[in-house]
């Protein structure tokens, strides 16, 4: 039991409290669709405007949640009853040299706006998402990684500079020189101390718009871990999706994507592969007969243990048939995988979906997964899709990357099942604690500061956290995820 | 039984239904914003609450606070589930006695402070498209009784302004509850004489929290009043009008 009293005041009770325009008032939803907020939401075009919300969040007394896309699967972009500075309208190409490939972009360019004005001049960004929504500045913050991250690190390790705008108004240049630790610090540090305003990518060269593909089957997780390990010097991506329906012996089995660059001289046609318009995903299902927008409509039925459990299966029959024969796919094709079915999460409704990735040493990956899947059967709640990768570390202070492996697994929420997941996740969290992971804050939506402990001991955290006070000593940038994880620090 | 509301905010919280509603919908995962001109008594409450509880001491005729205040309570509660408007005033009125002054008090306090209260709930609950209003009513509001004229005005209307608040927020998925409690013994109703079923704040708040859990349109607390008072609306004026109730 706790009491607080907001004012202490006498008979005469009167308030006198600033008032927010309820015309930006709307509800902000958590990519996953499991966690909501109601904020009053700023979209500037400028840095102007971006300077004049921080200036009526500090009269206003108010905190400021920064937001993207929205792509974060919890509540990394919420920012409850405060304000949600959108940054989407921020979308501007500020330079490009297409001789060296390096990009200046305002933090509301999305990944999809960036490969699109960069493709036809045989450039692709080195770290992309599995969905091309998100924005460069969301990218940035997280510090995603891609398919590729065991060869070439995440997004901050291709982000030349930075321009940011800190809590108390001022604009710092942040890169490996200058500003090196507000530059390693933002970088996956989830906006929390202040706000991009441009980021400048360097790019990588391709010779194709073509990857060539190779499917391999597998058939438990000891297999996945020993083809990825055996793959990694040579591929260029790999990545496993793993039926976690599957017991026993099969545990973990699954089937690993690889795909690698074309070199100079092996697309006959490499201006015509280069074309945005042939990269472009199909947009529509059933031979042509039904446009991909209705698809998610189709996978509702589907999305429940048994359904799943069915698909799961299918897939990885059908992919074993595949398995070990060579193709070639577009790099959007390949690379935005999740943007096949636009809208897939709607087949979620009404209670949305969470993911649960953490990050484990490659030492002990297989028998922390196996024990992660075990635990999930035995709470009956077996993720309905599971994703494999693997990671190298970085030197960005908040990073979720290790020498090892991830899994990602996609769970159904229902008001009935909720407090058994998170129940679920918190006993999964003990493992990873224990095997020495880490988690990602642009997949967590279960993360609580007891599952927290060990990381705010590290050096890292302390250091990040020091930063924090300096450019922000008001806590003028917060989130529901940064007051949920980092409340007692607070 | 345990409450499926986190955040609630009671205005009219410091006694009678209003302290009983804060005792039985407090659990260990609620947040709970109590409402009331007396801060002594909202300490007295919320000291006794489980949970976390917020106090704000605020008479609800100073319109011109609710807005900042209201903003700032979903902000201190980091959201808001639930509003429960059961503020109100009773005054005793002279069989002869035709005081504006307390009539204008009367309306304040059961009618413009509810609307008040209200607005600002209707307008974050429209957009968050979930939400539970619930306005503590009378049953004195379906008839205009001869002892107390404008107290039945205040509750009449304010069950009109439920109704169009219900009409214009179910299509987004805010539900708005009438209740309509029969006597209830409060320090509102203390002293009155030969109130007839009374019932205690504890038995009014069970029925109300019952009310909104079922989202009930219109509640009669206890229910038996449904009838009673189906029987009542339907007696022609021309007899209303004599009989002595």
């Amino acid at each position: 039991m706790s009491v607080k009293t907001s004012v202490e005041r006498s008979s005469a009770i009167r308030w006198n409290l600033p008032v927010l325009p309820s015309d930006h008032l709307e509800n902000v939803s958590a990519w996953g669709m499991a966690q909501e907020a109601v904020s009053y939401v700023y979209r500037p075009s400028t840095v102007e405007g971006v300077r004049s919300v921080l200036q009526l969040a500090l009269e206003k007394g108010m905190t400021i949640g920064l937001r993207g896309a929205g792509r974060s699967y919890g509540d990394a972009s919420l920012n409850a009853e405060n304000i949600c500075l959108d940054l989407t309208r921020m979308s501007r190409i500020l330079d490009w040299n297409p001789d060296q490939g390096v990009i200046r972009v305002e933090p509301g360019v999305t990944i999809g706006q960036l490969w699109r004005y960069v493709l036809e001049d045989g450039w692709w960004p080195y770290v992309v998402s599995g969905t091309m929504f998100p924005t460069i500045g969301g990218a940035a913050s997280m510090n995603i990684h891609g398919k590729n991250n065991f060869q070439v690190g995440t997004i901050g390790d291709h982000i030349r500079e930075f321009e940011i705008l800190l809590p108390n108004g001022k604009i710092k240049r942040c890169n490996r020189v200058e500003n090196s630790d507000l530059f390693h610090a933002a970088i996956g540090g989830f906006g929390m101390l202040g706000c991009f305003l441009s980021i400048t990518l360097e790019l990588k060269r391709v010779h194709s718009g073509m990857l060539k593909v190779l499917p391999i089957s597998v058939s438990s997780l000891h297999d996945m871990i020993q083809v990825f390990e055996a793959r990694m010097q040579s591929a260029d991506y790999l990545v496993g999706w793993v039926d976690c329906f599957a017991s026993g012996s099969s545990i973990g089995r699954g089937l690993i994507h690889q795909a690698n660059y074309l070199q100079p001289g092996e697309d006959p046609m490499p201006t015509q592969t280069l074309r945005v318009e042939n990269q472009e995903l199909p947009e529509t299902f059933l031979f042509g007969l039904a446009p991909k927008s209705m698809m998610w409509r189709f996978m509702k039925p589907f999305v429940n243990p048994v359904g799943m459990r069915t698909v799961n299966a299918a897939r990885y029959h059908s992919g074993a048939l595949h398995s070990g024969k060579t193709h070639f796919q577009t790099h959007a094709e390949f690379a935005f995988l999740l943007d096949y079915v636009p809208n897939w999460k709607w087949a979620y409704k009404p209670g949305g979906l969470i993911q649960y990735q953490s990050f484990i040493p490659a030492s002990n990956a297989e028998e922390v997964f196996k024990e992660q899947i075990n635990l999930c059967r035995k709470h009956k709640e077996v993720p309905l899709l599971g994703v494999f990768k693997r990671h190298k570390p970085d030197p960005f202070w908040m990073t979720h990357a290790v020498e090892g492996y991830s899994l990602a697994m996609d769970f159904r929420v229902t008001s009935s099942n909720k407090e058994r997941i998170w129940k679920l996740a918190s006993e999964l969290d003990r493992i990873v604690v224990k095997a020495g992971g880490r988690f990602y804050f642009a997949k967590d939506s279960t993360l609580s500061p007891k599952s927290l402990e060990t990381f705010y001991h590290e050096e890292r955290v302390q250091r990040f956290l020091s930063l924090k006070k300096e450019v922000d000593p008001i806590c003028l940038f917060q989130t529901n995820l940064f007051r949920r994880a980092f409340q007692p620090l607070l | 039984m345990e409450s499926i509301w986190k955040n609630i905010l009671i205005v009219g919280a410091s006694s009678g239904i209003g302290e009983a509603l804060a005792r039985q919908l407090a659990n260990d995962n609620t947040q709970i914003a109590l409402v009331s001109r007396r801060e002594s008594e909202l300490k007295r409450v919320a000291s006794e609450l489980k949970g976390k509880s917020f106090i704000y001491p605020h008479d609800v005729t100073a319109y011109e606070d609710i807005p900042g205040l209201f903003q700032k309570i979903v902000r201190d509660l980091g959201g808001l589930d639930m509003i429960i408007y059961t503020a109100g005033v009773m005054p005793p009125i002279g069989e002869n006695e035709y005081n504006f002054d307390k009539d204008l008090t009367i309306i304040e306090v059961n009618l413009l402070g509810a609307m008040a209260w209200l607005n600002e709930a209707a307008t974050r609950f429209g957009v968050a498209g979930v939400g539970t209003i619930v306005g503590v009513s009378s049953v004195a509001g379906d008839r205009g009784r001869r002892g107390q004229p404008a107290y039945c005005a205040s509750k009449a209307a304010l069950n009109t302004y439920l109704e169009a608040l219900r009409n214009r927020l179910a299509v987004k998925g805010v539900s708005v509850v009438t209740v309509k409690p029969g006597p209830v013994a409060t320090p509102m109703t203390r002293g009155l004489d030969n109130l007839p079923m009374i019932i205690s704040a504890e038995q009014a708040a069970s029925g109300i929290i019952n009310a909104a859990r079922r989202k009930t349109r219109e509640a009669y607390v206890p229910g038996k009043w449904r009838l009673i008072m189906f029987i009542i609306r339907h007696i022609p004026s021309i007899l209303f009008q004599k009989m002595k109730i």
